[in-house]
């Protein structure tokens, strides 16, 4: 227990003082890069073109999008010449066009569910080209478009900041070096780095064992630093050369609660900007404190349920002290298993250190709910987003059962407003709960599940939402590289993706657009620990409502069944 | 409109330009920094006897001899096989299909997984007579999540010392040592678990049981 308390103690300095950073490159205040930085980003903005101009939302959510389709296209073509190209000593073949399309969604979202195995799926230059290249890309636009939507929260006006300015600065000012530190950390601690082909030794039983290789470590710290999730190889951060010891567990688990949180320091010090100088602005104080019980919640709760272990397994008469061992691995142990399936799953990385088709069912129900609710930290930048989302609507609520008019920033909350927040809050439910429903209504949907009875909706249901909530974990025993399963988990990513980025934003620039009104006495307060505790409440009121009767028919009921 | 093919324009360099510096750069800076200053971890952290690769350090393997530690249970076998495991067998059935990782993925209430566990139990009983049920942790019975995991408990250790001492010749004395010398405390006396990296254990008793030849 108490190394858990000590990783979540040396994380709030850390997210602190990365928010700071961020603020200041988001605001394009002075940092200690910048001497250095300027001219690379010049030489950038030159090359490309950029003109530094301001743009309006809709502007912004253009670029944004054309950006991304450019490199949807540029890596759907190189995975299906990937066996003719350089770099490829394992001699890897091309990948298949739903796979193709499913994998270029996947990594473009920021989702990163893969439905093939990196070993035997992937040459070095697909790794480094296509899946290192999507990890930057696909994590600075969705912090492109926190920081416009943050921006506009706390503006005047609709016309501010340049989306290619933004994508630039976040991948040469945050991204790249932290990545670049992480990668040399995890090298150290055994993740190998290199371009030669996959090793085969003679054991000294005299058969033979294959040691897969490669650029690893490169792309297990954007992996992380970017919430991105994706593993060199098959079986993720489990396998020893992708997180090899703990040292490495909790590198990787604090560079990717990082920058989430850090969205959230940054976002508090944007409202507080003019006032007066503060280590963490009020308003965004309320948010993280709200995220942060969300996040103990589960936290705890997965905690105790791997630790019980599993009754059919102590039913054998062997001993289970340690907990439940099936699909972990004996360095991590319960302790830091449980404490990285809880990370994984609010950052929306959805990278696995155990596998999580053999938690509990309890243990398997929090990850699983973390992704329904979408808002506890969540993945870099859009996390923010959606908490907004609820922010904005709990505000709704309070001042309605008060009698108020709905203010937020000095901004009310209209119709216009009010409407799309619903529909932003609705898709992603709706995304998870229709598609199961399709999946478990068609032959080629049930064909996937792999574990029997109740255990098999908890698959088809985490599926869904780790694609909607743009996670990329598994319930990995779920076969589901066929076609059925590559375009609707494809779908489900890219509405879960971009209509929800499209109506933020849409948002974002109505408010932006509004005259600001000075708070008076009669102004609901949003920065008190009152609002904290309201805006947890109806987090798990409306997932509570929405995800309850199918939460009741997987994981509680095989709860109920191994108990019996 | 010529504000849209302006952005058009800017949004394509943009993505040529982070492809290049994000996909080829990125990867090959860290490349030379990883192999400049970590070279044998960056290789893989290839153990060798007598000059000869045999494994990994970071990587379990199988064991079938009852003179070496047993790992825990994988779904790919560690990557280990032989060369009949590479040709199709009298039914076409390859055993070996190259390179993976991974784990059975039962569900805690999958009929398959008790039955494993309780066919491994009764194997590794009758392996070593000396040892009763309910000494037996559960790491030893169930399987990792990569299939590659180095590391048993000590405890999964300390049961397997008897049957070693009688295949190996060496004394339980010796095998002790050996054990003890490959235990990983927890990192800074808190982090993880107390494990044991039987690979390393094995190859020490290996070497042991060549010096007494």
């Amino acid at each position: 227990m108490w190394q858990i308390a000590i990783v979540c103690i040396i994380y709030l300095p850390l997210v602190i003082l990365t928010g700071h950073y961020l603020f200041r490159v988001t605001m394009h205040k002075k940092t200690w890069l910048d001497p250095f930085m300027d001219k690379v980003d010049h030489v950038i903005y030159k090359v490309c073109g950029i003109k530094q101009v301001d743009m309006t939302g809709k502007q912004y959510v253009l670029s944004l999008i054309i950006s991304n389709a450019f490199m949807v296209f540029i890596g759907y073509i190189l995975l299906r010449i990937q066996s003719f190209l350089l770099l490829n000593p394992n001699d890897i073949e091309n990948m298949e066009a739903s796979l193709s399309f499913n994998t270029i969604i996947s990594f473009m979202t920021n989702t990163n569910l893969q439905h093939y195995s990196g070993e035997s799926g992937l040459s070095y230059l697909s790794q480094m080209l296509v899946i290192i290249f999507m990890m930057f890309t696909s994590a600075a636009t969705g912090y492109a478009a926190c920081m416009a939507f943050c921006r506009r929260l706390v503006a005047k006006s609709d016309t501010l900041g340049n989306f290619f300015v933004d994508f630039v600065r976040v991948i040469t000012r945050v991204l790249m070096p932290i990545s670049i530190v992480v990668a040399i950390i995890l090298v150290s601690q055994g993740a190998p780095q290199t371009f030669s082909a996959n090793q085969t030794v003679q054991t000294i039983e005299g058969k033979m064992q294959d040691i897969a290789l490669g650029p690893v470590a490169s792309l297990e710290s954007i992996k992380h630093v970017g919430t991105n999730g994706g593993g060199f190889n098959g079986a993720n951060s489990t396998t020893p050369f992708e997180n090899p010891t703990v040292i490495s567990n909790i590198v990787e688990m604090l560079s990717m609660m990082l920058l989430p949180g850090a969205c959230v320091v940054a976002f508090s010090l944007m409202v507080a900007y003019r006032k007066k100088k503060t280590i963490f602005g009020k308003q965004g104080l309320t948010i993280f404190a709200a995220m942060g019980m969300l996040f103990l919640i589960g936290l705890v709760t997965v905690y105790i349920a791997e630790r019980a272990g599993n009754p059919l397994i102590s039913d054998l008469g062997i001993t289970q002290e340690l907990g439940s061992m099936e699909g972990k691995e004996m360095r991590f142990g319960v302790a830091q298993s449980a404490l990285f399936t809880t990370v994984t799953t609010a950052f929306t990385t959805g990278s696995v250190n155990n596998m999580h088709d053999t938690l509990t069912p309890i243990g398997g129900m929090v990850p699983m709910f973390n992704m329904m609710l979408n808002v506890v930290f969540g993945g870099k930048g859009v996390g923010l987003m959606n908490m907004m989302m609820y922010v904005l609507l709990t505000i709704f609520i309070a001042c309605l059962m008060i009698g108020r008019t709905p203010q937020f920033l000095g901004k009310k909350i209209e119709e216009k407003e009010m409407k799309l927040i619903a529909l932003c809050i609705l898709i992603h439910p709706a995304i998870i709960l229709l598609f199961s429903a399709l999946a478990v209504a068609t032959t080629s949907g049930v064909a996937g599940i792999t574990n029997p009875g109740a255990h098999g909706l908890s698959q088809v249901l985490y599926e869904f939402a780790s694609a909607s909530a743009n996670n990329g974990s598994g319930f990995e025993g779920l076969a589901d590289n066929s076609t059925f399963w590559n375009v609707t988990t494809g779908l489900a990513m890219f509405f879960g993706r971009y209509l929800t980025i499209i109506l933020q934003l849409a948002i974002a620039s109505l408010l932006a657009k509004k005259m600001w009104h000075s708070d008076s006495v009669g102004t609901l307060k949003t920065d008190t620990s009152m609002f904290t505790f309201l805006l947890v409440a109806i987090v798990l009121m409306i997932g509570a409502l929405t995800f309850l009767p199918a939460l009741a028919l997987g994981p509680i009921t095989e709860h109920l069944q191994i108990h019996s | 409109m010529n504000r849209f093919w302006d952005n058009v324009k800017q949004a394509l360099m943009v993505s040529i330009i982070m492809f290049v510096v994000c996909g080829l750069i990125y990867p090959v800076t860290v490349t030379g920094i990883a192999q400049g200053l970590f070279k044998h971890q960056a290789n893989g952290s290839i153990v060798e006897v007598d000059g000869k690769a045999v494994g990994s350090e970071k990587l379990g393997q199988a064991f079938t001899s009852a003179a070496f530690f047993k790992g825990r249970v994988s779904s790919i076998n560690y990557n280990v096989y032989t060369q009949e495991d590479i040709v199709p067998d009298k039914n076409g059935v390859i055993a070996y299909g190259g390179v993976s990782s991974g784990t059975f993925n039962y569900a805690p209430s999958n009929p398959e997984l008790t039955k494993r566990i309780e066919g491994d139990i009764q194997a590794f009983l009758q392996a070593n007579p000396t040892i009763k049920r309910q000494d037996i942790p559960a790491d030893l019975m169930t399987a990792s999540g990569s299939g590659l995991d180095p590391h048993i408990s000590v405890q999964a250790a300390r049961i397997q010392i008897d049957r070693i001492a009688n295949a190996s010749g060496l004394s339980e004395k010796e095998i002790e040592k050996i054990v003890e010398a490959n235990t990983e405390g927890r990192a800074l006396g808190l982090f993880g678990e107390e494990k044991v990296n039987f690979l390393m254990a094995n190859l020490a008793i290996f070497k042991q049981m060549k010096d007494n030849e």
